[in-house]
């Protein structure tokens, strides 16, 4: 923002003149690099198949239509082993988030220099490593299955719910805490007295928020072998059942739907 | 937190009996979870130490090419949830513009970007094409929802004031809206990207492209210390773009 | 110059906020639109340049039916129609200069507004009218960084930057301390006489308004019930557009304001 004086006229642009350079140097990198990316997926493309895609993908919807309504009546059971790998692994991740987001809280953690780092690296390994990244290697130790998915939401989750949590912990009133250590309380009192209550509704939220999203992610975990409906989405994919693929879909739209309308719920109650 | 103590033992009760039935038809092999020790002991021991020489030429194809579907899918999709999300916002278009808008974000947002990279790939074939199309699709879903749900929330006096002056729609845009939702879309943005890096390693367990095909290559042939190498350089790269964008997003505010 | 013809509103919840209002405000005159909260006194100027759609009746601005334009008619007629709000209604990540200019929205297209090349000459009358409320320093700060009168005051330069011929003001004070609202009362009836605009002042402010205002008009659920100089606002008035309450000390005290306003004058 500029306020040039030109002879006796004030002139007024938006920015100055190398403000303005380094935005349209900002622009124009941006615009290479993506221009580069596009180059180089599309060398590794087949347009052939891309230009054939429309016809395939009409194909394929009249393969998909009408849906299998009968076949709704497998689907109950993977379904319901969904809900639990969802449920259950959301559960363990909250068990084990707990002590790592007290870790990594800079308020709250035993030590800045050896503990929080340590805490941290849990964190961020357990967030970028994708639900399915963890079921992969979950089913080679575990076989396949249910229990496999369960423990894979379970670690994919930790990051997550630690990450809110601990910044959470760091946002605390600290004069509360002050005010149950002046009293006299021990460590554990001083926790469960002047920063349980604090953050427990931000907790809460969290668990939900977390649940919603893990629904969404049990659904495809059966693709490698660990349990829910993706097991049966993944074999009848092979098997070129479309009539079967659609119903699926349609099984986990509506899941997913359901489950978003429940967290919302739950959180507009909490909160 | 709960007053009513009857809802609050119910909520205990029915949270145990879900537990219990859930266990109880949870069908686990204790045996094979039991024997899951040593062979866990052993997978991960067999991760050490990360092996980055032997299999470096496909690791840094597969990374590179993951980030190339990132950067173009992000974009991508950024692009293209701009006007969905616009036609999204309740406070800004007509009734039939968004619901049709609505429904394409909710099915865009629903299925996993794994699902769509499977359907990708059938229609568009193998390769980095299909992963960067699901990307984009996922992104569109995630992007537009939260880009209408900003705009329902901005400050309707300041829009209304833009419109009072005789301005037109958009000009309207660029001055009452996007001054207003600009700088909180640019920290999502910087987040999608994040998350597309991350999904981008697994699209190509379907064959969608990018790292996810070398990690499951490492997989099949047992060659875990290369796998561990993979996951270690995604790691890295995940909180190299966190820390750039937790700084982008400061610059911006 | 304004004419208002069985003016009616009714919500979609079934509310009638307007019952049928006429009104006339010839040009230069400065008239105060007084009520109690859910008068209609915010709908009826929000109707006038249709940022609220009337149900039914007329409104003329200089022999223009308002209630009938289109899209570009109506963005055309609102250029003429300069409006200033309550809470101030700047966009807040913009800075002061490009609120004030945004008043130009309505003449300037599209891509000289998106890069933000306005014309010179409303560069010009930007800065003048800046200068004329005393904040031409603070052309390049963030709007979010004023205090709420140099808000208002930028406002303002926004609303008559359009070259308006007529003036909507929606509770200029509201968000004011006192001091600072009749400052802010004297800056924009100073305006008004300098430029010979109309004007249409909502405030619930009964002492202001008869201190600015050359003419008062009491609105009470969606009707007129008085219409007429400052000074005819007796206790009985009063009750009968706000309710029973004891008047007296409210027009004591306005006398004796105004003996002192004029001395100081």
């Amino acid at each position: 923002m500029s306020v040039v004086t030109k002879g006796d006229v004030p002139v007024w642009r938006r920015r100055t003149t190398p403000e303005q350079y380094f935005i349209w140097l900002a622009w124009l990198v941006g615009t290479a690099i993506t221009v580069y990316c596009w180059k180089l997926i599309s060398d590794k493309t087949l347009w052939i198949f891309v230009e054939d895609a429309p016809r395939q993908a009409a194909d394929m919807a009249s393969r998909m239509s009408p849906p299998a309504w009968s076949y709704m009546s497998k689907l109950w059971i993977p379904l319901w082993d969904t809900l639990n790998i969802a449920t259950l692994g959301t559960a363990i991740s909250i068990v084990l988030a707990v002590p790592v987001a007290f870790c990594a809280a800079r308020n709250t953690t035993p030590s800045v220099l050896f503990v929080r780092p340590v805490a941290l690296f849990i964190i961020v390994s357990s967030r970028s490593i994708n639900s399915l990244l963890w079921a992969l290697m979950l089913v080679t130790i575990l076989g396949p299955g249910v229990f496999a998915g369960v423990v894979a939401i379970g670690l994919r989750s930790i990051g997550f719910v630690a990450k809110l949590l601990y910044e959470a912990i760091e946002e605390i009133d600290a004069s509360q805490v002050e005010a149950v250590t002046a009293t006299g309380a021990s460590g554990a009192q001083v926790l469960t007295y002047g920063i349980v209550p604090q953050v427990l509704p931000a907790f809460a939220g969290i668990s939900v928020f977390r649940w919603d999203i893990n629904i969404r992610e049990s659904t495809v975990l059966g693709l490698v072998g660990a349990g829910g409906i993706g097991l049966q989405l993944d074999a009848s994919i092979n098997t070129l059942a479309w009539t079967q693929v659609s119903m699926i879909l349609l099984a986990i739209l509506a899941t997913v739907i359901v489950s978003e309308w429940v967290s919302a719920k739950i959180r507009h109650a909490i909160i | 937190m709960i007053a009513n103590p009857w809802l609050r033992h119910g909520l205990w009760l029915g949270a145990a009996v879900y537990l219990a039935l859930a266990l109880g038809t949870m069908d686990v092999n204790w045996g094979r979870v039991a024997e899951g020790f040593p062979r866990g002991r052993d997978f991960v021991a067999s991760f050490f130490p990360p092996d980055f020489t032997s299999r470096w030429d496909s690791i840094l194809e597969g990374i590179l090419e993951s980030l190339w579907m990132t950067v173009i899918s992000t974009v991508a999709g950024i692009v293209l949830s701009v006007p969905v999300g616009l036609g999204a916002a309740r406070n800004l278009s007509i009734k039939p513009v968004y619901y049709a808008c609505r429904a394409i974000l909710a099915v865009s947002r629903t299925f996993p970007e794994i699902i769509l990279a499977i359907f990708c790939v059938k229609l568009f074939g193998f390769g980095p094409f299909a992963g960067f199309l699901a990307l984009s699709i996922a992104t569109i879903g995630f992007y537009g929802k939260l880009l209408a749900e900003d705009i329902e929330d901005m400050d309707p006096v300041q829009a209304e004031a833009i419109k009072a002056t005789g301005a037109g729609w958009f000009q309207w845009l660029n001055y009452a809206v996007q001054p207003q939702v600009m700088p909180r879309m640019i920290g999502l943005g910087l987040y999608r990207f994040d998350i597309n890096f991350r999904e981008s390693a697994v699209v190509g367990i379907v064959g969608g492209g990018g790292i996810g095909a070398t990690l499951l290559t490492a997989f099949d042939r047992y060659e875990y210390s290369s796998a561990a190498a993979i996951l270690l350089v995604i790691i890295f790269i995940v909180m190299a773009v966190e820390y750039t964008s937790g700084y982008i997003r400061r610059w911006v505010q | 110059m304004l004419r208002i013809e069985n003016l009616v509103k009714q919500y979609r919840t079934g509310d009638k906020a307007l019952k049928g209002i006429s009104l006339e405000v010839p040009v230069g005159q400065v008239m105060a639109l007084i009520g109690p909260s859910g008068a209609g006194k915010s709908t009826l100027i929000r109707c006038v340049n249709r940022l609220v759609e009337p149900s039914s009746g007329k409104i003329f601005l200089d022999g223009t039916e308002l209630t009938g334009l289109g899209i570009g008619g109506l963005r055309r007629a609102r250029r003429r129609m300069g409006m200033i709000f309550q809470e101030y209604a700047l966009v807040e990540r913009l800075s002061v200069m490009e609120n004030v200019l945004s008043g130009r929205l309505g003449y300037v297209g599209f891509w000289r507004s998106w890069w933000r090349r306005f014309p010179q000459s409303d560069v010009q009358e930007a800065f003048r009218l800046l200068e004329r409320v005393g904040l031409d320093h603070m052309a390049d700060k963030r709007a979010d960084e004023l205090s709420g009168g140099q808000r208002q005051r930028v406002g303002i330069c926004r609303a008559l930057i359009q070259n308006p011929s007529l003036l909507l003001v929606d509770e200029p004070t509201a968000s004011l301390d006192p001091k600072t609202s009749r400052q802010i009362m004297r800056l924009i009836c100073e305006l008004c006489d300098e430029r010979q605009l109309a004007a249409i002042i909502n405030i619930h402010d009964v002492q202001l308004a008869q201190m600015f205002a050359r003419r008062v008009v009491g609105l009470q659920l969606g009707e007129i019930v008085y219409d007429g100089p400052p000074d005819g606002l007796d206790a009985e008035v009063l009750t009968r557009i706000y309710g029973e309450e004891d008047w007296e000390a409210t027009i004591g005290k306005v006398d004796a304001e105004d003996e002192e306003n004029g001395e100081a004058a």
